[in-house]
């Protein structure tokens, strides 16, 4: 029944914890199995137990089978990497590992690199350096990669001043979207009054189509201690949180372990490094609110309170939780601080352009045939983007647009995919950086279809506490259900656009200001397709179920 | 303490820090709309009716909780403003069920006078008619959620002045409502005092005494809020 078990089903078995597979002796091959979400949901446990139980039924006694965060390409999980070649296997099923095993019976640092994906090839990778790389449940991993050893500097050779001048000279800006630059930020809370002092790491992503923050902290946790520890060091704070949205267990669960692990390593806790720095981060979950992305939201649920924004000024770095200066940053900006420190702030500033300094994580989805996550410099163009790296529209089928920024972006036609991707060239062309969501859509996407979506989305995220945003995304989802439905009148377009104005302006929080912006950019670059849904009642993409059409005869018109 | 001068549409005004630009103004005789402030209680800068235009700014602030600084340029009216604050009041109107004739309020509503105030005389956007509760399980007080602006004003009152905190809100986005106890019957409350306070500080006939007809809802003003001392000047 055991050998059965091995060969049959080990999905059917009770969840069993995945056991790394490391030899005695020196080790030729490493089997590195992405476990991250994606993969995960794709059978890679299966993967890795079969992975296991085969190099032990073939005797390979020098090679490694090993948990990994996420390999980048999601859309062809499970995904397994050869390390010392770099070969990936794509789809890899539980039930037929035969390639797998062959690739590792042979394979070793002296048989070459196998020629490198263009997925991968023209990728910068600072931030997701690890991923793929490193156990995300193992410290030692991480600090066998190099891990710790910028806050060992800062800690020993650096003092907090100096930590902050890396950061500033290295151009950073805030990769939650808004692009503020991370060294002021710092700045701030270090000039602002008060006793105490806090790090908090956003990882409440929101956003839909987007998984950059998800992949980083399943895949590298350390990393983002790491960076929130430099952040606290350089600003004095002594306690740090991190708030991460409850529909990410596995995030949660390995941010949880890496707590603990650094605590007992003595890299969080009392005294780090034999320095007089003490620093410890309690994990607090949020509870499926949208709008906790929103710092001063956040503040208020970390606090205990209902999660709803605060006006701003005072910015959290004078005034944020409990009063205190807090310094407040998205998980990928904190992961990019370990990286700058070890190399220093004019090596990351580098790369990239002018304004938008290093690189940016991007997760791909949509129409693309890659899906998955990449990391680019900034400056990248659109066309690189999608067509370079994500291989281009499935199917082949005509790009119509690319959404960046999700709910608070837009979305940008073909005729902008040599635009370089920029905090300004963004905003300029209707849309923002946003937390690096990118969703391609093909000649099959309704424009006005997309609009009611993020509308919806922010009529169901809206807090409720300024009437703008309240009733304005419910007014506004209103108007365009009536547009995707056939029923709108030349009217219905006048006040969608006066709301969306009204809201941009008047809304308390950044939800409810950038709520118009999918509306906006969609009237920019297509409102004939607005105009087909209103003037000749049909939707030319064929998605919106207009009535007066085949589609619905049973509401068909005189 | 420092003092900051600055000009209030075009007028150079002085005030001290930590003021807000809603107080400078009060104290000049500006009248500005407001609807979820009330003095004596904090500022949450909820109902955007008292958004001022600061020049330098990319979007009107609210004055209730913005406080003056060196230098700074406020317009409290222009076209845009007045659109846009006709438009709050449209909205607060179209989202619930505010029907003057039959309200306990009528006569003693501060949305109905900044509806008169700012010339919102019809509506544009469609009403929502929601169906919605009314809470009469208090002895002496009943709450009607069609009438409510949620400005949380008894939320603050309670809290901050009684120190009961028997209200808070629940739900969000269109769905949110002004609870009692997390939702118990307000006549089962076990914190609420019965004090009225918040009744007292309703803006419009959602909070109201039972036994009152329509009309008759005028607010008695007893003196419990701070806010007695400056009253008058700024709102009704």
């Amino acid at each position: 029944m055991a050998g059965e078990g091995r060969r049959g089903a080990p999905a059917a078995e009770p969840r069993r914890r995945l056991k790394n597979l490391v030899p005695p002796g020196p080790v030729r091959a490493t089997a590195a199995v992405c476990e991250a979400a994606s993969c995960l949901s794709a059978g890679a446990g299966e993967v890795h137990a079969g992975l296991v139980d085969g190099v032990g039924v073939r005797g390979l006694t020098d090679v490694a089978v090993k948990r990994v965060g996420c390999l980048g390409l999601c859309a062809a999980g499970p995904l397994v990497a050869v390390l010392e070649t770099d070969r990936l296997h794509r789809g890899v099923s539980g039930a037929d590992l035969t390639a797998v095993l062959d690739d590792l019976a042979t394979a070793d640092a002296a048989s070459g690199m196998a020629e490198p994906d263009p997925f991968f090839a023209r990728q910068v990778r600072i931030v997701t350096e690890n991923l793929g790389r490193i156990d995300p449940e193992s410290i030692d991993d991480y600090v066998a990669a190099g891990g710790y050893t910028a806050l060992e500097r800062a800690l020993t050779e650096l003092d907090p001043a100096a930590v902050l001048a890396e950061v500033t000279a290295s151009g950073l800006r805030g990769r939650g979207g808004a692009g503020y630059p991370t060294g002021l930020k710092w700045r701030t809370a270090v000039k602002a009054a008060g006793a105490d002092r806090y790090v908090i790491c956003n990882a409440d992503e929101g956003d839909p189509g987007a998984f950059m923050d998800r992949s980083v902290l399943e895949s590298d946790p350390h990393r983002v201690l790491e960076g929130m520890a430099l952040a606290a060091y350089a600003v004095g704070a002594r306690k740090g949180y991190v708030y991460c949205r409850a529909e990410y267990p596995l995030a949660l669960s390995r941010l949880r372990t890496a707590i603990r692990q650094a605590q007992r390593a003595g890299w969080l806790g009392e005294d780090i490094a034999e320095s007089r720095f003490s620093f410890t981060v309690e994990v607090r979950v949020g509870a499926g609110a949208f709008v906790c992305g929103e710092e001063t939201a956040l503040i208020a649920s970390i606090e205990g309170g209902r999660g709803t924004p605060k006006p701003r000024p005072p910015y959290p770095g004078m005034s944020g939780l409990r009063g205190a200066p807090t310094v407040i940053n998205n998980v990928e900006t904190l992961a990019a601080v370990p990286a700058i420190i070890r190399n220093g702030g004019a090596w990351y500033a580098s790369t990239g352009t002018a304004t938008s300094k290093g690189t940016k994580v991007f997760a791909l989805a949509g129409r693309v045939r890659n899906t998955g996550l990449i990391e680019v410099p900034m400056g990248t163009t659109l066309r690189e983007i999608v067509y370079g790296i994500g291989g281009g529209v499935v199917d082949d089928r005509p790009l119509k647009a690319v959404q960046t920024g999700g709910p608070s972006g837009g979305c940008l036609p073909a005729s902008h995919l040599d635009m370089p991707v920029d905090y300004e060239s963004l905003v300029e062309a209707g849309s923002i950086m946003g937390s690096g969501g990118l969703i391609v859509l093909d000649d099959r996407a309704c424009m006005v279809d997309v609009a009611r979506f993020y509308m919806e989305f922010c009529r169901e995220e809206s807090c409720g506490k300024c009437i703008p945003c309240r009733v304005g995304t419910t007014q506004a989802s209103t108007l365009l259900t009536a547009i995707t439905s056939g029923s709108a009148t030349p009217r219905h377009l006048a006040d969608l656009e006066r709301l969306g104005e009204m809201m941009g302006a008047m809304s308390l929080c950044g939800l409810g200001q950038t709520a118009p912006n999918p509306v906006f950019s969609t009237l920019r670059y297509f409102r004939d397709e607005y105009r087909a849904h209103i003037e000749d009642r049909t939707c030319p993409a064929g998605v919106c179920a207009m009535a007066g059409t085949s589609s619905h005869p049973a509401v068909a018109g005189p | 303490m420092s003092v900051h001068t600055f000009t209030l549409d075009g007028q150079p005004v002085a005030g001290a820090a930590g003021e807000t630009i809603l107080e400078v103004a009060t104290e000049q005789g500006v009248s500005i709309p407001t609807l979820c402030h009330l003095d004596g209680l904090s500022s949450v800068g909820a109902c955007r009716l008292c958004v001022v235009e600061v020049a330098g700014r990319p979007r009107p602030q609210p004055a209730c909780i913005t406080p003056v600084e060196e230098g700074m340029e406020v317009v409290t009216r222009s076209e845009e403003l007045d659109e846009w604050r006709a438009t709050v009041v449209e909205m607060l109107f179209v989202e619930r069920n505010h029907i003057c004739s039959i309200c306990v309020a009528n006569g003693d509503c501060e949305l109905q006078d900044l509806a008169v105030d700012l010339g919102v005389d019809h509506f544009e956007l469609p009403a929502m008619s929601p169906r919605l509760e009314i809470d009469s399980s208090h002895r002496l007080f009943a709450i009607d959620h069609n009438r409510c602006v949620l400005c949380t004003r008894c939320v603050r009152v309670c809290d901050e002045i009684e120190g009961a905190h028997t209200w808070d809100v629940m739900g969000r986005g269109i769905d949110a409502r002004v609870v009692s106890d997390l939702g118990t019957p307000w006549g089962a409350s076990p914190t609420c005092t019965s004090c009225g306070k918040c009744v007292q500080v309703c803006p419009t006939g959602a909070l109201f005494e039972k036994g009152r007809a329509v009309g008759e809802g005028a607010k008695e003003r007893r003196p419990f809020l701070p806010y007695l001392r400056r009253h008058g000047a700024g709102t009704r």
